[in-house]
């Protein structure tokens, strides 16, 4: 087991001016479920085959434990990409399709029955390993296909969208046993994922990138609770944050007729600004007397709670097109008809995210 | 209603049972042919007089290997060729099924299982390893990387007297403007791990030679590919009165069936020292210059033999001088299409028309010798006819082995599923099973912030 760390490391492509990994610092712990997240073309999988040889670093370090793999070619870094070859051999049995790596590695074969038995036990498998795998359902030869890189016990797992061919049902299912088997067994785990949900489900800590930049990294709460930045808050979190700009005024940030309150001293650490963008949670915001203006698109119910779905009133024609869509989650007991005007406001000023307009970063505490 | 996704519309493919998860198309549908094991349900298909294979798989993987396998066919690497995704299928009672991708079958095309389970003499092992590396090498020349390279993803043709391969699954491939050292070396790790694990998997059927070891045929891929690879690529410095030896690497790489179409050459500050390297090559030297001069489109090393003998021709008429397009028509009409025509009809699903003049030519070569005289073309043609090609299987659309070493199959339209008489018992009970099917049927594309704090407040 190891750690791992990325010490400025940066990826151009050839032809490329600006590059596809730009300087990335992160350390990640010895043990540690590090999800890297972000849209298509952020950077996550790049970073990922820095990390497994792939691709060359142009610029920086790569560290496993205390062993600068930089240059090191992907068979001596000790890692092992998770599912990246689940075809299961119709003549060998279970146990036979988990180790024959293991066989072509040297391993002897006492061993290999040790390390073949004890990820049998970790996966659920003890009972299959003499049988043959054509019986097998979807997710126990995912099992297998784990129990694959469990047995050559490297420093490190590495997966890169490792269930985006899996259908939904599987997907939930193996998106839960991974978790579970990672905690178990111990292993610093890298997972790349473009979906955000998957990332907070299953990550120790989450590190969100865009545009090869690594824009926070933090427990799975503290990007929820705490966006550094604009980028950020949008990401992570379904439904979304709702983004408001509004003007500075005197305690707040105005959003159509209604001051937002709005520390002072928050408001102080942007001084120059003229306007600010405020965010607020679908769960933080109330239908209340005192609020901003919504004409309500759509009630969702899901049970007790619901969403609901609106847009700002009073906006011109062209600005509606524009706007964001605001989402509250409310209780359907007292939901407002579609078509209806309401007033929404934040549950607790705690809950209102500040952000600049220039540099797009978390003013608010 | 299904939806097809097409750059050859086929109308042939809309009244298919679509509705129906294709483990469970009747048997009518389908043709039982000889194929390797896949994870996701593939099964091949009779549409009018043609077989395609078709694939389940979800809609994203599809989509990318339609078009991959499009970039790839248009780039004339050896790929299947992609005919359609059918999206949007239903089930009878509503349900959602996964799309279909939809390739052409590779006339006279060999899985190696059908070939391993017919018995395959390590000569042959030799050259099935010899064209899966050419073709993972040409894949690398074009910048795909494939990452599950595998043999059950290929097909081999028979090409003179070695094999061509094809590849067929491109769902985990990826193409880059230019491949990574790491890149390639990621594949060639897949390559051994896959291969390795498919010959102890024949091992463990019985269906390897015995004289064959697992290990060292793998560990011979990455040495016959590094070879391949520095022959390719490679920078090559001499004095300047070597010079001749930049048309002897040229030739070395017309040898290996390439063309040199940009070779960057460069002299030290002093003139004193040459350096070559070799920049773009493009395969298929002599399957071009073939099918410039007669129009036949054949593997590369059938095209290489038809070439040596259009020059014994051109040699025998004594007219070395005669213009070369000319004599290539007069070869065509007297040599080549005479043999051709002169194989029966219901002979000629067993062999492609120039892998026949391939081994004419050979059992011409064989006969002569035996028997000290000349025999001409059109006797040896039907010598071969009677004592080879009419005791040999069908290749055209070769029959699934429904019985290997004795033993039938469970499923002859799926190998995965093992042999008939494997019968383990009921399955064991399995908790994981349980737990997953409790899980949600879907992802219901809501972050479920509050459980993510309560598992936070119990965590220690």
């Amino acid at each position: 087991m190891a750690t791992v760390t990325f010490k400025g490391a940066t990826r151009i492509y050839p032809g490329s001016d600006h590059p596809a990994v730009d300087s990335l610092d992160l350390e990640i712990g010895d043990g540690e479920f590090m999800v890297l997240v972000g849209p298509s073309g952020c950077g996550k999988s790049t970073s990922l085959r820095m990390l497994a040889g792939l691709e060359e670093v142009n610029a920086g370090k790569i560290f496993i434990g205390d062993r600068d793999v930089t240059d090191l070619p992907p068979k001596d870094r000790d890692i092992a990409m998770v599912f990246q070859n689940y075809a299961l051999y119709p003549h060998m049995t279970v146990a036979d399709n988990m180790g024959f790596a293991l066989r072509m590695a040297g391993v002897p074969k006492a061993e290999r029955d040790v390390r073949v038995m004890e990820a049998a036990k970790l996966l659920g498998l003890e009972e299959y390993l003499n049988r043959k795998p054509k019986a097998l359902s979807g997710g126990q030869r995912q099992r297998v296909a784990m129990g694959r890189a469990i047995v050559r016990q490297p420093q490190v797992f590495l997966m890169d969208e490792p269930l985006s061919n899996l259908d939904a049902k599987l997907r939930v299912s193996t998106r839960t046993q991974i978790a579970a088997l990672q905690q178990r067994l111990g292993v610093t785990t890298v997972y790349v994922t473009h979906d955000q949900i998957e990332a907070m489900t299953m990550g120790h800590r989450v590190a969100v990138m865009k545009d090869g930049i690594l824009q926070q990294v933090d427990s799975p709460l503290s990007l929820y609770d705490k966006p550094n930045n604009l980028f950020v808050a949008g990401f992570i979190g379904s439904p979304a944050m709702n983004l408001m700009e509004g003007a500075v005024t005197e305690g707040g940030v105005r959003i159509g007729d209604y001051v937002l309150p709005v520390a002072r001293e928050v408001l102080a650490k942007a001084p120059s600004e003229e306007t600010l963008t405020v965010g607020i949670r679908p769960e933080n915001l109330t239908i209340a007397e005192k609020g901003f203006d919504i004409d309500v698109d759509l009630v969702e119910e899901l049970g007790a709670d619901g969403y609901l779905y609106g847009t700002l009133s009073g906006l011109s024609e062209d600005e509606k097109a524009h706007a964001q869509q605001i989402v509250a989650r409310i209780s359907t007991r007292t939901a407002p008809q579609r078509g209806s005007s309401i007033k929404l406001a934040a549950t607790d000023p705690a809950t209102v995210h500040v952000f600049s307009g220039k540099t797009q970063e978390r003013i608010s505490g | 209603m299904p939806r097809f996704l097409s750059s050859r519309p086929d109308s042939r493919l809309i009244p298919l049972p679509w509705e129906l998860p294709l483990a469970e198309w009747p048997t009518s549908q389908l043709v039982a042919l000889p194929r390797g094991i896949s994870r996701h349900v593939v099964r091949f298909i009779k549409v009018g007089s043609s077989v395609y294979a078709a694939k389940e798989v979800i809609e994203d993987m599809a989509l990318h290997e339609f078009r991959l396998l499009s970039e790839l066919h248009r780039a004339g690497t050896p790929a299947v060729e992609p005919l359609a995704v059918v999206t949007g299928r239903l089930s009878q009672d509503g349900e959602p099924l996964d799309p279909v991708l939809v390739t052409r079958h590779l006339q006279f095309s060999l899985p190696y299982r059908s070939l391993f389970a017919q018995g395959v003499r390590p000569e042959t092992v030799s050259r099935l390893l010899d064209a899966m590396v050419l073709l993972l090498a040409r894949l690398h020349l074009v910048g795909f990387m494939w990452r599950d390279v595998s043999l059950s993803n290929v097909l081999f043709l028979r090409d003179a007297g070695e094999f061509a391969a094809y590849l067929v699954d491109a769902e985990t491939g990826e193409i880059h403007p230019h491949l990574t050292d790491g890149q390639r070396a990621h594949d060639l790790e897949i390559a051994t791990v896959n291969l390795f694990g498919e010959f102890c998997d024949l091992e463990a059927g019985n269906m390897l030679d015995s004289s064959l070891n697992p290990q060292r045929l793998v560990d011979s891929i990455l040495a016959r590919y590094r070879e391949l690879w520095a022959e390719l690529t490679g920078a090559e410095e001499f004095a300047d009165t070597e010079a001749f030896r930049i048309e002897k690497r040229v030739r070395r790489l017309n040898a290996l069936g390439f063309d040199v179409a940009e070779l960057a050459i460069e002299t030290s500050a002093d003139g004193n020292r040459i350096r070559i390297e070799p920049k773009v090559v493009d395969a298929g030297h002599h399957s071009r210059r073939l099918l410039r001069l007669t129009g036949l489109d054949v593997e590369e090393n059938q095209a290489r033999r038809l070439l040596n003998d259009l020059d014994t021709f051109r040699a025998r008429q004594g007219s070395s001088n005669a213009d070369e397009p000319v004599l290539a028509h007069q070869w065509l009409t007297e040599c080549f299409q005479p043999v051709v025509e002169a194989v029966p009809k219901e002979l000629r699903g067993k062999r492609e028309a120039a892998q026949v003049y391939h081994e004419v030519l050979d059992y011409r070569w064989y006969a002569s010798q035996r028997e000290h005289r000349e025999v001409p073309l059109l006797e040896a043609t039907h010598g071969y006819i009677r004592d080879v090609l009419s005791e040999l299987p069908d290749e055209k659309i070769a029959a699934a082995p429904g019985v290997i070493d004795g033993r039938e199959l469970a499923n002859p339209y799926d190998p995965s599923h093992g042999f008939i008489d494997e019968d383990e018992g009921p399955m064991p009970i399995d908790p994981w099973e349980d737990a997953a099917t409790a899980e949600p049927a879907t992802p219901t594309g809501f972050l479920d912030i509050a459980a993510l704090r309560a598992r936070q407040q119990d965590a220690p």
